[in-house]
């Protein structure tokens, strides 16, 4: 099984797991499969067509997904993945 | 309740003035009790890393924010939330600091208009997904 490691904001939606096993296979079935499990993640890990949302970022190991092969990522057994959720703003209105 | 002791909030007046004009950010440690009373006992500056102009922008690079985790993972405070400044601007939170805000987490904000006049008030998502003010705790703080 892979490591999923769920960032802190996200804990309350996972009963406060902080690392959660997924299957191996691919980062699209893996953040769905969390989502299956955890049905209040979807809105924050998903965008309405089932898209990874853009305000997150998805490591495998040290890798952002977005230098690899996006959704179609590779997870194999001990995979690492870390969901990073993008933190900006600013004073801009 | 969120409460701010005198050594993070001293990290973050002197990053945020230092960074002037331009916005400085990082992280937020402390612990939290079974009512949810936060205390602030550790700020981590970052560097902003939003390419182009940083006056009206922050940003945290995804690595920064990983060691921000490990960091609490290994330690013995939780990450609680972010703080950065608004330089020549109140604190209270723009549109994109909403859109891109995290449930959960604090955001501290300190408004900058000279380094004698700084400002501090903290806000949190709420189920609508609306920023909320948090009370502090004032340590030596004039509100603004």
């Amino acid at each position: 099984m892979a490591t999923v490691i769920i960032p802190t904001p996200l804990r309350k939606f996972t009963n406060n797991s902080a690392r959660l096993e997924v299957k191996s296979g691919n980062i699209h079935n893996s953040i769905h499969e969390l989502t299956e499990h955890f049905p209040e993640l979807r809105k924050h890990l998903l965008d309405e067509k089932g898209k990874i949302r853009s305000f997150l970022n998805i490591f495998v190991g040290n890798e952002d997904i977005r230098d690899l092969q996006q959704e179609k990522t590779t997870v194999e057994e001990n995979t690492i993945i870390s969901i990073i959720p993008a933190i900006a703003g600013g004073a801009n209105y | 309740m969120i409460t701010i002791e005198q050594d993070p909030w001293e990290v973050m007046v002197k990053d945020a003035v230092s960074a002037f004009p331009d916005e400085c950010c990082g992280f937020l440690f402390g612990t939290e009790d079974q009512e949810g009373n936060r205390t602030i006992l550790r700020a981590l500056p970052v560097d902003n890393s939003k390419q182009g102009d940083k006056t009206r922008r922050f940003e945290i690079s995804a690595l920064d924010y990983l060691k921000a985790e490990k960091l609490a993972e290994s330690g013995e405070f939780l990450l609680l939330g972010i703080y950065h400044s608004h330089p020549s601007h109140p604190a209270i939170p723009s549109e994109h600091d909403r859109k891109a805000a995290q449930p959960y987490f604090s955001y501290l904000i300190l408004s900058v208009f000279q380094p004698e006049q700084i400002g501090v008030r903290s806000w949190r998502l709420n189920e609508a997904e609306l920023f909320e003010e948090e009370k502090m705790n004032f340590f030596q703080l004039h509100k603004q």
